[in-house]
């Protein structure tokens, strides 16, 4: 009998995608992985619609009302939820505009920034509204494991995942754990 | 029998001298007890408590604890471990560390000390405080958001350099960093990059100008060997990445 294949969603919020890069960056061992599991909502897949998952991972903070509600939803669906990354797991650079009012953060932007025709903060009800602070993830759910990383690096990830999949305790070396 | 004192560090003897702490004597023998605040070169100060043992089961800072002969004294284990964690992120939150912005990372000591205790990630809700930077200074800035108190600069500016630049100012959540100038600028002091506050921070606060990256992230002290084996950045020469230039 074939061992069903476990089902992983990835998503990225207020990130930059460079987890996702460094995902990919697991290079041929992808085709290993592709053998055991099987992706379902995820930037690389396009599928829309988050199915029931063994595993969700979350690259990214929360810093509007769409990553909030995505965010729930992945909790809700995933067996084990995975924060991946400084952003998903201290806000990060994106956290940096919490030095200033969102208000500020808006002007700079859309009202004093340079070469602006008809400058305006846009408030298009198909725009997610921004929180007032960015948030690290387990701020908003709880969070079952956490990889560090400015991105992760794919060895880092790549030992993660292998270690999930096989229900070993998870162990990084020295240099599979940075914060840069 | 010697007349050699001696306590036993995680089942280990170390010898010590009259007057010594826990920390100096398991220092001298090349044993690692993780720390922040604590220089060799300075009064403790027992502040940040990261240096957390189990005297005969009583939990103390080694760096304030005078050593004393046939203590039991434990560092490595997972409870203690797991207190250290629990403080380093509680430093963490408290500021605004985002290594991934900053000059210091990779020769880092507040991380260099998370990653030896294995923290992952820092767990409690961020402070996110609003703290300002520095840049008045023509060789130096501070950035406050990643000040942890340790004052080892205020300690070396009073103490060797007979300066008295830093203070603590305010208490309990509300202490921080000053500059003791009327503008509270640095640029206003006689502050220089040869004094002994510029080379003890153990975090990005007190920063070189024009050096950020010298050496690349990647090639830093702490990015490729733990704390224990590479030892402390403020003792480390310049030449090695450490901020030490004598």
């Amino acid at each position: 009998m074939i061992e069903p294949r476990l089902k992983i969603a990835t998503c990225s919020l207020a990130g930059c995608f460079g987890c996702h890069m460094s995902l990919l960056d697991l290079d041929e061992r992808l085709f290993d992985l592709a053998e055991r599991v099987e992706l379902d909502r995820s930037p690389l897949t396009d599928i829309k619609e988050l199915g029931e998952c063994d595993v969700g991972l979350i690259e990214g903070g929360v810093c509007n009302a769409e990553n909030v509600h995505v965010l729930m939803e992945f909790r809700a669906r995933c067996k084990i939820l995975v924060a991946i990354g400084a952003c998903a797991l201290n806000g990060g650079v994106p956290a940096m505009r919490n030095q200033y009012d969102l208000k500020e953060c808006l002007e700079e932007s859309y009202v004093r920034g340079m070469g602006l025709v008809n400058a305006q903060i846009p408030s298009d009800p198909e725009i997610p509204l921004l929180l007032n602070k960015v948030h690290p993830i387990h701020e908003v759910v709880k969070i079952d494991y956490s990889l560090p990383g400015c991105p992760p690096s794919a060895d880092t990830i790549w030992t993660f995942i292998n270690e999930l999949l096989s229900g070993q305790a998870i162990v990084l070396s020295y240099r599979q754990i940075h914060y840069d | 029998m010697s007349d050699e004192q001696s306590f036993t560090l995680d089942g280990r003897r170390i010898p010590f001298q009259n007057g010594q702490t826990v920390m100096q004597a398991a220092l001298e023998a090349g044993v690692y007890i993780p720390h922040l605040c604590f220089n060799p070169e300075f009064t403790p100060h027992g502040s940040c408590r990261v240096c957390l043992v189990k005297v005969n089961n009583r939990m103390q800072a080694a760096c304030t604890t005078p050593a004393a002969d046939g203590q039991t004294v434990q560092s490595e284990t997972e409870e203690l471990r797991e207190i250290r964690r629990g403080i380093l992120q509680m430093l963490f939150v408290e500021g605004n560390h985002v290594c991934p912005a900053c000059e210091k990372s990779g020769a880092c000591q507040l991380q260099a000390v998370a990653y030896y205790t294995g923290m992952l990630a820092p767990h409690f809700k961020h402070f996110y405080p609003r703290r300002p930077v520095d840049a008045s200074h023509p060789e130096a800035v501070i950035d406050f958001n990643r000040c942890i108190l340790c004052e080892l600069c205020v300690r070396a500016s009073r103490d060797v350099d007979g300066k008295n630049i830093f203070a603590v100012e305010g208490r309990g959540i509300q202490a921080h960093l000053v500059v003791n100038t009327p503008s509270g600028q640095l640029g206003a002091t006689g502050f220089s990059l040869h004094d002994k506050a510029a080379q003890v921070c153990p975090t990005g606060s007190i920063l070189t100008k024009h050096r950020g990256y010298d050496i690349p992230i990647g090639q830093r002290l702490y990015d490729r060997k733990p704390i224990n084996v590479v030892g402390d950045v403020a003792q480390l020469p310049d030449r090695q990445g450490g901020r030490r230039h004598d």
